[in-house]
């Protein structure tokens, strides 16, 4: 009878160490649900995220080792409307626009993830530097913040990605050199607020060491705002990364993506003069796949706010 | 009573925009083994400077610019006590002083308590910092018994990984390979052992402190205590490695009377049974009279006075003292309190000589001229006037 106890005690505690945080994590969804907003929001990146997950069975690549490839009917190049062969119909150049704008959300996906982790992850190692330690180390970080501040966003990436050549591999890495200040200016306010806390002091009278205190002590209380504006920003970077793939800095031609998708319909947006609609679907799809993806990404960030956001959650 | 603490001439400056802010200015003070000794002063007289100066936790623009800090610390091989001076240490050595030998308690309990965390992650963080060899063996002996247990055999691998982990641990608590495995998904939950022996620890330590149901608090995150709670969690928190010296910052003045009373009534019992000294700083002299045995009194970033409780109370030779115990308001007083004319100087230019002249009933022409020295002219009584360092003078001739 004892050995039983013992042997469930473990599960007891466990159970009960795990319950606040279960009782919080209900809340979180409570609140998500009583937002119509934020669900929109979440049903929105929800079904972007199945689409990226199920792309080889909603569009079997004919390629097999090359599945971003967008395959192309014929070479003319007026776009066909849409038909039983191709249901969004094909852009310029005959390219599958159904398929592209499919495997398309992967790209997003990726790009959004890549840049906004990278952004992140340097913004949070300069921006915690700069905030905790201060003095000649803040100024040389926060000098070198402003001057990648001061040169326009779009200019910049561009910049680097014809400089790096053209490939969507570069116009990641010029959204990570372009998009990391912000960050590390967000963390260093955030780090120079909780770091006068008497709780840091408090930890240091205990002996705790400078990277222990940074992070256990500072960083899970000033990384909130972060991770809000970090998705907000899987939005934007990939608008950016559209920006610089319908400039022609993107992706290589014919490559899933959907900055390239609307780059391709920039000669198609007004059909003939008999039917100025004619050729709709090739600028109209992506753009809305697009206008989907930043806007529930911008939703889930309000989200995420009012969850993590201590002063708005218990409203 | 051997000395456990001694301050020589301590100085800190505080470079800000406006000029330097010279908050001490000269410090003299020591304090023996097992004494509770007060630091009075008002607002902004650097009693607060004083504790992080010990600890040296000046952060910038401050800057600790000269004297020493004695401790007397406990060599752990042979029984004999050894001094060091605190302000020579590297980062790394104070790093072990601070909750080890040194603790603090801060003022406010509610802003000294992390928000994010529980109150058993916060107690045991300092076990976890200072006693790790300590709480190896514990851990190893609990190791030996669940294996005596005779369990399955993948349980008995494991237990055995376990015990060899945790006595490498023993042997060197900070050795790279440990920090390795540390960072190993699966590996690292032998971990778990240590975390949880700390908080059997913490329990203990809390239920020592008079804390209702430990068990059941160390769950508890800051924001569910009450504010007496609080201030026990904090003290309970500085007191982990039981300290020889605890620096308690104000720790009653946010509480009300009758938590204040019990949390008195703590520390003392503290000392008895854990013979701590106590640096108590407080504001408020009813405390001081109430738990301290010697007090010393600040002033602009000077100690005035230095003597003990009930002769300080009843005879204070300091004119700022005297001018400080008469605008305590006593009960069967009439009339209008009484206060000290004038202004607590700036600090950026303080005035010259005894920075209290300009404010003391009795000035002389050469207060202002030099810094009075703190002499002691009873026993164990210090005063840094010249009013009385002339009647000792005048004794001799």
């Amino acid at each position: 009878m004892r050995e039983a106890r013992s042997k469930y005690r473990f599960w007891n505690e466990f159970g009960k160490s795990l319950k606040p945080r279960v009782e919080e994590l209900k809340f979180s969804i409570h609140r998500i649900t009583k937002s119509p907003l934020s669900l929109v929001g979440l049903a929105l990146i929800l079904v972007f995220a199945l689409v990226a997950i199920l792309a080889p069975q909603l569009a079997p690549p004919e390629r097999l080792h090359e599945p971003y490839h967008i395959p192309r009917d014929g070479y003319a190049a007026a776009p066909q409307p849409p038909s039983a062969d191709h249901v969004f119909g094909t852009t310029e150049g005959q390219y599958d626009v159904y398929y592209g704008v499919i495997w398309g959300t992967r790209t997003a996906f990726r790009i959004g993830f890549m840049v906004v982790g990278a952004t992140m992850l340097i913004g949070l190692l300069l921006g915690s530097l700069a905030g905790y330690y201060g003095g000649l180390v803040d100024e040389i970080i926060m000098r070198l913040v402003d001057i990648f501040m001061s040169i326009p966003t779009l200019i910049l990436a561009m910049a680097i990605v014809t400089a790096l050549g053209h490939s969507l591999d570069n116009v990641v890495k010029a959204l990570i050199i372009v998009g990391w200040p912000i960050y590390a200016r967000l963390i260093r306010g955030e780090i120079l607020q909780v770091r006068e806390q008497d709780y840091v002091s408090a930890a240091r009278a205990v002996g705790c060491s400078h990277v222990l205190i940074i992070l256990k002590h500072i960083l899970p209380n000033s990384v909130y705002p972060m991770l809000i504006l970090a998705s907000l920003d899987i939005g934007a970077v990939v608008l950016v990364a559209a920006a610089l793939s319908f400039l022609g800095l993107g992706a290589p031609v014919g490559y899933a993506d959907w900055g390239q998708m609307v780059s391709f319909a920039r000669n198609w947006i007004v059909g003939p003069p008999q039917n100025p609609l004619a050729y709709w679907h090739t600028i109209t799809i992506p753009g809305l796949f697009m206008l989907f993806f930043v806007l529930g990404w911008n939703l889930l960030g309000d989200a995420f706010r009012d969850i993590l956001d201590p002063r708005l959650r218990r409203r | 009573m051997s000395k456990l603490i001694e301050i020589k001439d301590l100085e800190t400056n505080f470079y800000t925009y406006e000029g330097i802010v010279q908050a001490l200015d000269g410090i003299n003070l020591s304090m023996g083994e097992g004494e509770i000794l007060g630091l009075v002063g008002e607002t902004g007289c650097g009693k607060s400077v004083t504790a992080l100066s010990i600890l040296q936790l000046i952060r910038p623009p401050g800057r600790i610019e000269k004297g020493e800090v004695i401790l007397r610390v406990q060599d752990k091989s042979n029984q004999s006590k050894h001094p060091i001076d605190l302000l020579d240490q590297t980062e790394l050595l104070m790093q072990k002083v601070r909750g080890n030998e040194i603790s603090m308690i801060f003022q406010e309990a509610s802003e000294a308590l992390n928000p994010v965390y529980s109150v058993n992650n916060q107690v045991s963080e300092s076990f976890l910092l200072h006693r790790q060899k300590e709480l190896c063996q514990d851990v190893l002996r609990k190791i030996e018994q669940d294996i005596g247990k005779g369990r399955s055999f993948l349980r008995r691998i494991i237990l055995k990984m376990e015990r060899r982990i945790y006595l490498r641990m023993r042997e060197d608590p900070s050795s790279s390979l440990l920090a390795i495995l540390s960072f190993l998904p699966i590996v690292r939950s032998y971990k778990r052992r240590m975390v949880d022996q700390a908080r059997i620890e913490s329990i203990k330590l809390m239920r020592m402190l008079g804390i209702a149901h430990p068990e059941e608090v160390v769950r508890r995150y800051p924001h569910e205590l009450s504010g007496g709670m609080q201030q026990r969690v904090v003290i309970a928190m500085a007191l982990a490695c039981s300290p020889t010296l605890l620096i308690a910052d104000e720790p009653t003045s946010n509480l009300d009377v009758t938590i204040q009373a019990q949390i008195l009534d703590l520390l003392r019992g503290l000392r008895e049974k854990l013979k701590t000294s106590i640096l108590f700083i407080t504001h408020d002299l009813g405390v001081v009279a109430e738990i301290c045995e010697r007090a010393a009194v600040m002033y602009a970033g000077h100690i005035v006075e230095i003597a003990p409780v009930d002769s300080l109370f009843r005879k204070p030779l300091h004119p700022y003292t005297q001018g400080l115990l008469e605008s305590v308001p006593r009960p069967g007083c009439k009339g209008r309190l009484r206060s000290i004319k004038g202004n607590v100087p700036n600090l950026i230019s303080p005035p010259p000589g005894c920075r209290f002249h300009p404010r003391c009933p009795f000035v002389m022409a050469k207060c202002s001229e030099r810094k009075p020295a703190l002499k002691e002219i009873e026993k164990s009584r210090f005063v840094a006037c010249y009013l009385h360092h002339q009647e000792t003078k005048k004794n001799d001739t």
